[in-house]
């Protein structure tokens, strides 16, 4: 049906409150469209008909009595595999956990059913959110709708490729070092990792815990906002969450914005279209008035390695749960070779962590063990300090900062599947990304061009906790 | 470079609880050592006098009141129902002692 061809939040429920549709219809459709499409593209683990029906008839039956809607009621969306949704599996992409039904709702969850949102389905990713192309997952890569033979990025593949294949109207992702921001930019929508701390973490399988955020994945700004209104703020389960609206709102006039281009971004290693396509984003800031200034952020190529070090560190440590006692997988000890707890431990997780996983865990097993911490972990962390300051000072307006940085997302365009097997060189994707993430910034990739068929991705990065600035600056460029 | 050897994957995959084929160990020796390498870059950093960053956000001693709560029978049924091995509220596992 036209009327439903790659709608915005907005339009939808314009269409719901004018009664052009009813929930169930718009629902249906984008159920349909799943099932049809999943074979192709595989950004689906699981469809959650039964509470998506249930939310979408409770819709209509307000709109029915004459009740007014809230602006994200019955928009159907789609949410990473990695965030519980009660009695539905919940795999984070791993056969270790092929099995688990969630016990409860994650915060965000709980968040988006408060808001009247229907729930589609649990999109892959790559296994634990580690990686870049969601070529880890354990149940299959997702295609990039763009395409097919590409990826779509990674960790949050699958919802970046349902809201670019228009299989939902909106989803959520979780960013630990652009697994929002670089799917985004692959398959050419908006995904939003906000400063550490303004979404509950709540509900969300730990990856990284000083880094992971939950975050939307849009077709627009506007619709991103909407979202992360729905999804932010303070929860008395998560103590790293904070209270959003303490923050003050900016509402600056454009003409009266500064934004920064840190050469160390522009670098070797990106592609020379990419660099062209965003150069041509920032130009367009600078016609309408905002006044762009070249800097310098020297540490910039030491964050990747850092996160390297501190990454794993914080994923062996939050995948040691995983040992087949309370849940998920476990190696049944009846089998001979594995009649002790040690050997349950040794075989399931060899069993039911794919390569990556297992690589990372041991990096990080290794980089605090006896005799390397100071070396690694607590070295990073320092270095970690000193990209934190540097980004500090690059922000201060009283010595002469800038408001926002513009940056590419990614140094290339989507990838084939199956070409980086090289870890480093995959782990290279991330390289524009890291950085905000390790200094706990809000971030945005929005869409600025193409090469080809493939999308270009812009990536504002802000202050820290001035997240609304970086959707204004990010609006502004939509706006163009 | 710096080099990880197969021993030493060994000893860090039994730390890490993860049974690794010869085959596997080889593998894992290359790829750590390779990463181990690149993240090597960070001693080029002279980080003296800076303190490691605890928590990005400045949040500190985070607590709630100590008090006992409520329990949710119904997402205790759900819990102990996924469990691989069970003893009536027990999550049963092999023998620990010899």
């Amino acid at each position: 049906m036209t009327q439903f061809s790659n709608l915005t939040i907005e339009q939808a429920h314009k269409g719901l409150i004018k009664k052009e549709f009813s929930a169930v219809e718009l629902t249906n459709f984008y159920l349909k469209k799943i099932k049809k499409e999943n074979k192709k593209f595989n950004a689906f683990l699981t469809i959650t008909e039964k509470i998506a029906m249930d939310q979408a008839r409770k819709v209509d039956k307000k709109l029915a009595d004459g009740e007014k809607i809230g602006s994200i009621e019955g928009i159907p969306i789609a949410i990473k595999d990695n965030i519980l949704v009660k009695d539905y599996k919940t795999t984070a992409g791993s056969k270790i956990l092929e099995n688990y039904t969630a016990p409860y709702n994650a915060t965000v969850i709980e968040g988006l059913k408060k808001s009247g949102t229907v729930i589609l389905g649990k999109t892959n990713l790559d296994e634990f959110a580690m990686g870049s192309s969601t070529e880890n997952s354990a149940f299959g890569p997702t295609k990039n709708p763009l395409d097919i033979t590409r990826v779509p990025g990674g960790s949050s593949g699958g919802s970046a490729a349902a809201v670019a294949a228009d299989e939902c109207i909106a989803a959520l992702g979780s960013d630990t070092s652009g697994s929002i921001r670089q799917p985004a930019s692959f398959c050419g929508v908006v995904g939003f990792k906000s400063s550490y701390g303004m979404v509950s973490r709540y509900g969300l399988i730990a990856m990284a815990s000083s880094l992971d955020q939950i975050g939307p994945l849009t077709k627009n700004v506007e619709d991103t906002k909407l979202i992360f209104d729905a999804i932010c703020g303070h929860d008395d389960l998560d103590s790293t969450s904070l209270d959003y609206t303490k923050y003050k709102k900016e509402k600056r006039e454009y003409r009266t914005l500064k934004a920064g281009v840190p050469k160390e971004y522009f670098e070797e290693g990106i592609n020379k279209d990419v660099r062209k396509s965003v150069e041509k984003a920032i130009k367009k800031f600078e016609k309408i008035g905002v006044k762009i200034k070249e800097v310098k952020l020297p540490f910039t190529k030491y964050a990747l390695a850092a996160y390297y070090v501190i990454m794993p560190a914080e994923i062996s440590a939050n995948l040691a749960r995983y040992d087949g006692v309370k849940y998920g997988l476990r190696v049944k000890s009846q089998e001979p070779e594995a009649e002790n707890l040690l050997g349950v431990y040794l075989k399931t997780r060899a069993k039911g962590f794919g390569h990556e996983s297992r690589r990372r865990m041991m990096l990080g097993t290794y980089v605090l063990s006896a005799g390397y911490r100071e070396a690694y972990y607590n070295k990073a962390q320092k270095v970690r300090t000193l990209i934190k300051k540097e980004f500090d000072e690059i922000f201060d307006l009283s010595i002469g900062g800038v408001d926002f940085l513009l940056t590419p997302t990614a140094p290339t365009t989507a990838f084939k599947i199956g070409e980086k097997k090289d870890p480093l060189s995959m782990y290279l994707s991330d390289i524009y990304t890291t950085p905000a993430s390790l200094a706990g910034l809000p971030a945005i990739s929005i869409p600025c061009g193409f090469i080809g068929k493939l999308p270009v991705g812009l990536q504002i990065i802000g202050p820290q906790f001035k997240d609304d600035l970086v959707l204004e600056a990010a609006m502004l460029y939509e706006q163009m | 470079m710096q080099k990880i050897s197969a021993e030493q994957v060994k000893h860090i995959a039994e730390l890490a609880r993860i049974e690794l084929t010869d085959q596997e160990k080889e593998k894992f020796s290359k790829e750590l050592s390779s990463i181990l390498d690149y993240v090597g870059q960070l001693n080029e950093v002279d980080a003296k006098n800076i303190e490691a960053i605890k928590q990005i956000t400045g949040l500190e001693n985070v607590a709630r009141n100590d008090e006992p709560r409520i329990r949710n029978q119904e997402l205790r049924k759900k819990i102990l129902k996924q469990a691989p091995d069970r003893k009536g509220d027990y999550f049963k596992v092999p023998k620990i002692l010899e």
